[in-house]
Order: C-alpha cells, then sequence, then structure tokens
C-alpha cells in the first residue's frame, strides 16, 4: 500500500490530470518510503487511481479541522469531466478486459510525464541499468562498490517550479511545515530505483551514497531546452556567459533564478502546469570515473641530459625523455590510469644529476582502473621502472593519501640540501683558499633571481643560507666543492656570482672568476616519503 | 708542466656567457663613431644591455666621474619597480630608449641606449657604487641592464643588430679606414 494521505487527494489528483507520472506524483506528496518508487510504475498508477477514487470513507476518521478542504478537494476530484473520474477503481484493478479502464491506463503508461520527462518511467528501468552495468564491465574497472551520479536537464527545475506553483496551496495543507524542499528529488528517486537494479545486475556490488568509483548517468531534453530562455530575461544577472560553459543555462544558475523571481512573474511567462512534452529524455554517454590514487616514492637521475618534465620550445621537443615520463610510463600501465600529474620535493636542472637517497617525488594518477596493489605488486611496479632505463632509479614507492602528498611541500624551504659541485678557478688555488672555504659556516647570500628564470620567476631579493662548505682539490684551477644548503638556495648562480647578483659569490670569496662545470644533488633532506627496507 | 696546465686551464676557461648567451652588437649607435653596444640575448630571450669592448668609455684609461639613471626631468631609471611573474609596472622601452649617461673623467658624456624593445627588469646598482667594474668587467658584473622583449618579438628584435662576426668585420675596417 503506498504510505498516502487523504490529504494528499487533491495532489493527487492535480498532478495526474496534469499529466505527471505516478512516480513523480509520489514525489510531490513527499513520499520517503523508497520502496514506494521501485515497484512498477503501472502498479503504482493503479494504486493512485484507486486512491483517489475511494469514497470518502475516511473522512470521519480525519481530524474535523481539515473538513471545508476535504468537501473541497472531493469536488475537484468530481468537477473535471475525467476518464479517470467514471473509472471503478476495483474493476480496473480486476478485470483486465474493461475497455474503458484498459484505454486510460495506456494512454496513461505511453505519454511522457510531464515533469520529470520520461526520467522516472522508462528511463530508469532494468533496460537502463544493462546498459549502464555493460558500460562498466566493458571498462574493466577494480572496485568494491560503485556511486551513481546523475545529471538532469536545467529545465527540470522550471518544470518542478511550475508544478510546485500548481499545488503549493494543496502540499502546504497537508502540513504546515512542508515547503518546495520537501519534495523528492527527481534525482533522489532515479537513485533509489536505479541503486537496487544495478545491484542486481551486478551480482553484488554495492550502489551506495559514496564509494571512489562513480558512474555518471547523463539525460538531456533537447526539444524543452528553451524552457529555461524566459529566465534569462527576467534575471538577467544569474546568467552571466563563462568562458568555459557551453550555455549560460547551467542548473545552477536556473536554481538561482528561480530563487529570485516573483510567482506573478513566472506565472506570466511559464505555463502552469508544465506543457506536455513530445517525448522523453535521451540518454547520453554513461561516464564511469574512479577517484585518483596517489604515489609516491624517491628518484636518482644518473645523466646530465635528462630534464625532470618534458622540455618543449616553441612546440618543439628538446630532449627525448624526461624523468617524470621514464617513472610515469610503468605505473600507468600498471595502475592503468588515464593521465598523471607528478610533483617534487624541488627539481634540478637537465645537466644536474641527482645521487644519494634520491628525490622525493608524488604522482597523481587520474582515474586508475586498477587502484589496489600489495606491497609485493608495488615492489614489481619499482622493478619494473628501474629495469627500463639506466639514467634513473625509484625507491621506497608507495601509494599514499592525497593528505600525505603534502608533506612534500610544506616546509620545502626549511629543509636542507646537499650538493656536489665541479669548479673551475681562473686563478690557481692555493691551501689558504681551500681552508678559508672549508671555514665559512652559515653564510647568508642575497640572491636576485637568476637571470636564468628571471623570464618566468618574479624578481626579487631571496636571502638563503649555505651552512657549510669543503673542498676536494683536483687541480690547481678544478675542485670539488661540497655544500649544504637551505632548499632554495640558486648553487650554479653562487659560484659564478650571475653578472654580480647573488652576493656573496665564490668569485667574490676566491677574489677570482670561478665557474661550475658539473653540480650533483647529493641528498634532498625531507623524510618524506618514509622508507621502505628493500 | 706549471706552465702546460696554466695554458690548459686557459684555453679550456669556461664561460657563463659562451654557454648561456648569444651576442649581438649596434655599432656607431645613433650615429656616433665607435659608441658600439653588445646585447647579451639569454636563451630564454631575456637581454642584458653591455658596453661593446671598442666603447669609448673603455678605451685610454679613462676613468668615470659619474654615471646617471636620470635620464630626463621626469625619468629616472632607478624609479623601474617590477612586481610578479608578469613583471607589471615595468618601464617599457624602444630600440632608442636612453638607459644611463655616463661621465669620463675628461667630462665627456656618454648615453647608453636600450637597443632592443622590451620591459625594463632591472638596472646594474653595483655600478653606481663601484664604477670601475663597467671598465674592469664590462660584460659581466659592469652591465648596464636587463630587459625582458616581448615573448612573440624574442626573435625578431635582434634582426636590426649585428652577429659577433658582422660586428668584428665592421670594427676591422674602421681600424683600416682610420689608422690609429
Amino acid at each position: 500500500m503506498l504510505p498516502l494521505k487523504e490529504k494528499d487527494k487533491p495532489i493527487v489528483q492535480k498532478l495526474l490530470s496534469a499529466g505527471c507520472c505516478a512516480r513523480c506524483v509520489l514525489r510531490f506528496c513527499c513520499v520517503s518510503v523508497q520502496a514506494a518508487y521501485r515497484q512498477a510504475q503501472h502498479e503504482t498508477l493503479k494504486e493512485l487511481q484507486t486512491f483517489i477514487m475511494e469514497k470518502e470513507n475516511n473522512k470521519v476518521q480525519d481530524s474535523a479541522d481539515i473538513k471545508p478542504h476535504d468537501t473541497e478537494s472531493s469536488q475537484t476530484v468530481e468537477d473535471p469531466p475525467c476518464k479517470r473520474a467514471k473509472l471503478d477503481p476495483t474493476e480496473a484493478v480486476q478485470s483486465e478486459t474493461d475497455d474503458a479502464a484498459m484505454v486510460t491506463l495506456k494512454k496513461e503508461e505511453s505519454s511522457v510525464c510531464a515533469l520529470c520527462l520520461g526520467i522516472l518511467q522508462d528511463l530508469c528501468g532494468p533496460d537502463q541499468a544493462i546498459k549502464i552495468v555493460e558500460t562498466v564491465k566493458s571498462q574493466n574497472y577494480e572496485f568494491d562498490t560503485l556511486v551513481l551520479s546523475v545529471s538532469l536537464p536545467a529545465q527540470l527545475c522550471v518544470r518542478e517550479h511550475s508544478c510546485w506553483l500548481h499545488v503549493k496551496k494543496e502540499v502546504r495543507q497537508k502540513g504546515l511545515v512542508l515547503d518546495k524542499d520537501d519534495v523528492i528529488q527527481v534525482k533522489e528517486a532515479f537513485k533509489w530505483i536505479m541503486q537496487g537494479l544495478v545491484t542486481k545486475q551486478l551480482e553484488g556490488v554495492a550502489v551506495v551514497s559514496k564509494s571512489p568509483f562513480e558512474v555518471g548517468v547523463e539525460f538531456t531534453h533537447p526539444d524543452t531546452e528553451s524552457d529555461c530562455h524566459f529566465l534569462a530575461k527576467c534575471c538577467p544577472d544569474c546568467f552571466k556567459p563563462t568562458k568555459n560553459k557551453q550555455s549560460v543555462f547551467t542548473r545552477m544558475a536556473v536554481v538561482k533564478a528561480l530563487e529570485k523571481i516573483s510567482d506573478v512573474k513566472f506565472l506570466e511567462h511559464y505555463p502552469c502546469p508544465p506543457s506536455e512534452p513530445s517525448g522523453s529524455c535521451t540518454p547520453q554517454d554513461i561516464q564511469c570515473l574512479h577517484v585518483s590514487v596517489f604515489i609516491a616514492g624517491r628518484y636518482n637521475k644518473f645523466c646530465r641530459s635528462l630534464p625532470q618534465t618534458p622540455w618543449v620550445i616553441d612546440g618543439e621537443r628538446r630532449m627525448e625523455s624526461s624523468v617524470e615520463e621514464l617513472i610515469a610510463a610503468p605505473i600507468l600501465s600498471a595502475f592503468r590510469a588515464d593521465g598523471f600529474n607528478f610533483s617534487s620535493s624541488g627539481r634540478e636542472d637537465v645537466d644536474v644529476r641527482t645521487l644519494g637517497n634520491g628525490r622525493p617525488f608524488a604522482m597523481e594518477l587520474l582515474n586508475p582502473h586498477r587502484s589496489r596493489f600489495s606491497k609485493v605488486e608495488m615492489k614489481q611496479v619499482q622493478e619494473t621502472i628501474n629495469k627500463s632505463s639506466d639514467k634513473i632509479r625509484v625507491r621506497d614507492l608507495q601509494i599514499v593519501t592525497r593528505e600525505a602528498m603534502s608533506r612534500m611541500k610544506e616546509g620545502e624551504e626549511e629543509k636542507t640540501k646537499s650538493y656536489t659541485a665541479l669548479v673551475w678557478t681562473q686563478k690557481s688555488i692555493e691551501n689558504e683558499d681551500i681552508s678559508f672555504i672549508n671555514d665559512i659556516k652559515d653564510l647568508t647570500l642575497d640572491q636576485k633571481t637568476p637571470l636564468r628564470v628571471l623570464h618566468r620567476r618574479a624578481l626579487a631579493i631571496r636571502q638563503r643560507v649555505i651552512h657549510s662548505m669543503n673542498v676536494r682539490f683536483v687541480d690547481s684551477h678544478h675542485f670539488y666543492l661540497g655544500l649544504k644548503t637551505q632548499a632554495g638556495t640558486y648553487i650554479k648562480e653562487f659560484v659564478h656570482g650571475d653578472f654580480g647578483r647573488t652576493k656573496p659569490n665564490l668569485c667574490l670569496l676566491l677574489k677570482t672568476d670561478t665557474d661550475i662545470l658539473e653540480l650533483d644533488v647529493e641528498s634532498v633532506d625531507v623524510d618524506w616519503p618514509p622508507p621502505i627496507p628493500e | 708542466m706549471d706552465c702546460v696546465e696554466q695554458s690548459n686551464a686557459d684555453a679550456e676557461a669556461p664561460s657563463v656567457i659562451g654557454r648561456y648567451f648569444t651576442r649581438w652588437y649596434r655599432a656607431d649607435m645613433k650615429g656616433k663613431l665607435c659608441e658600439d653596444h653588445c646585447i647579451l640575448q639569454h636563451s630564454n630571450r631575456l637581454c642584458v644591455v653591455t658596453l661593446a669592448e671598442t666603447h669609448p668609455i673603455l678605451q685610454d684609461g679613462r676613468a668615470i666621474k659619474s654615471i646617471n639613471y636620470q635620464i630626463s626631468n621626469g625619468c629616472s631609471r632607478l624609479n623601474n619597480k617590477v612586481s610578479g611573474k608578469s613583471k607589471r609596472g615595468a618601464q617599457f622601452l624602444t630600440d632608442f630608449a636612453p638607459l644611463c649617461r655616463i661621465m669620463c673623467s675628461d667630462d665627456t658624456e656618454y648615453t647608453i641606449y636600450s637597443c632592443i624593445r622590451g620591459r625594463l627588469l632591472e638596472v646594474n646598482e653595483n655600478i653606481l657604487e663601484t664604477p670601475n667594474l663597467l671598465l674592469e668587467k664590462p660584460s659581466t658584473e659592469g652591465y648596464i641592464a636587463v630587459i625582458l622583449p616581448k615573448f612573440e618579438e624574442s626573435k625578431s628584435i635582434t634582426e636590426n643588430l649585428l652577429t659577433r662576426e658582422e660586428f668584428e668585420a665592421v670594427v676591422s675596417k674602421r681600424s683600416l679606414s682610420q689608422p690609429p
């Protein structure tokens, strides 16, 4: 039995005659019992018809204060020369041969609901569920649960509003507190019906309200798109064109405009109840999306001709590969992801090697079709990366949370980094020079943004600290300079001085021209991601 | 042994300019003989304006009396302020925009020009304090200014400048016609 009260009768009556489907009637009666929506729509319709035909035998039991209204509603039931009014409900249910009953029911079933444009009719049946499940299965995702998301045409809000105005008085009489928000949303009812059907088709995968795997169903209804257009004239400020949107009539904008527009003005421009549509909505392609998976690790770079990210100048590729591509390729194929975003704790130049324990990096994998990997499997992915190239090596590869990723970026400036630079000096190096450099502690540099990066970074003077240095003599004009510095120190510029824009610099300290021939990052002292024992 | 090593070091003397920059020249700026400018263009399109080695300021052991970035009553290059990645607020310069005036100890004054179109990012304030930088290291620490050409003009702005070879030809022709 449908959970309807006597007070619902006028709403049911009005909506059915306005060409609304049975489930939309339930919505407007604020029925929140999900089972009521799941039962076959023609059953619901029959029950509704029986319900409005019932003689007012409950009337006596109803409280006395609504009596005047009840009388009024019973009149409305009798008044219109409607076929349904003449229909004997018991016959309609029991006697299949009753011609009048058949005609009425056929008409109801075949016509498209003026309110949901068919979405709660044939578009949420087993056929649609099979279509969803086939799409999901064909894309071969790994998942335990799924969440169904529904995108509906914006004009549905306009029709909903029109219908609300049509029955506002009756709904209000049902209960003082009831408002437009209490009407069950099409989206909600659609999910109540579809979730069960999809679960059944997927052999037990739970369709839930929150899941990392989302299946998106979208409907459009081109014939009634113009429903929204009058709103642009009435509330122009709600419909400002934006770069990314194809149409200004977004659901959000339409909802906002409907909140603003007065009832009188709405009724001037739009029929109430809404007109009968010529056909039902068109289902669009089903979109599957798995939430991103985040991966972290550390990489070494052993090559002086490998950029960190693809290097493109004037649309032309400069080097054939990059650190991120070498790391990403095996990961993308293991996770069967659509794409990735790479980030790291700082970056090295194309001609700089990263040795030691490597540089922490993290990757967001977009729409991974596979997302669960054991520690052993992650180790295998790491091995695949390491076997694929001599230029890089990865360690500590692991799955992390989105939140943990921020650990890498936070405190980037406070962390220290160690380097080794091969330095050339114009005048020959004396013992005093070596001990002088070795004795320097916590030297603060004023670094103007290097000319090398000034085209893309703001001009500023940044203070950076070199904590310590040590010299390893090579020959009278060459030495290896070890440095421990604050992150963000530009080492090359410290050595050659960058036209005197980094002060002090090694040229000033050694009172001769110096230049940097090679640079290696020895350590990036960030304690994330956690090390994974070999 | 020591000597061999010395010559090796000289031969291999690395240079930041050689690695990252292309040298462009404008000879006889504004028709004034020998007032040659050298523009160092970085591979990232940024330009550093310097005096060419042949500029009169750098000849005959002259000294510098003053350097003035106030190029008119209303405009000082020292007031140039840029902010953000997009370098908002930069003075926009055309080829013949004066950058500074340099007075030598013999009271001759020279004007240094931008030579290229672009946004003025900075002028070298170090040479105000230590004018000798200009004489000792005219192409590095003694630079005049840094200019960022428009992205779409990064190639075309050097079209009416001379390459190093062309400039050297001009200089050798000059010394032939005016024997010292």
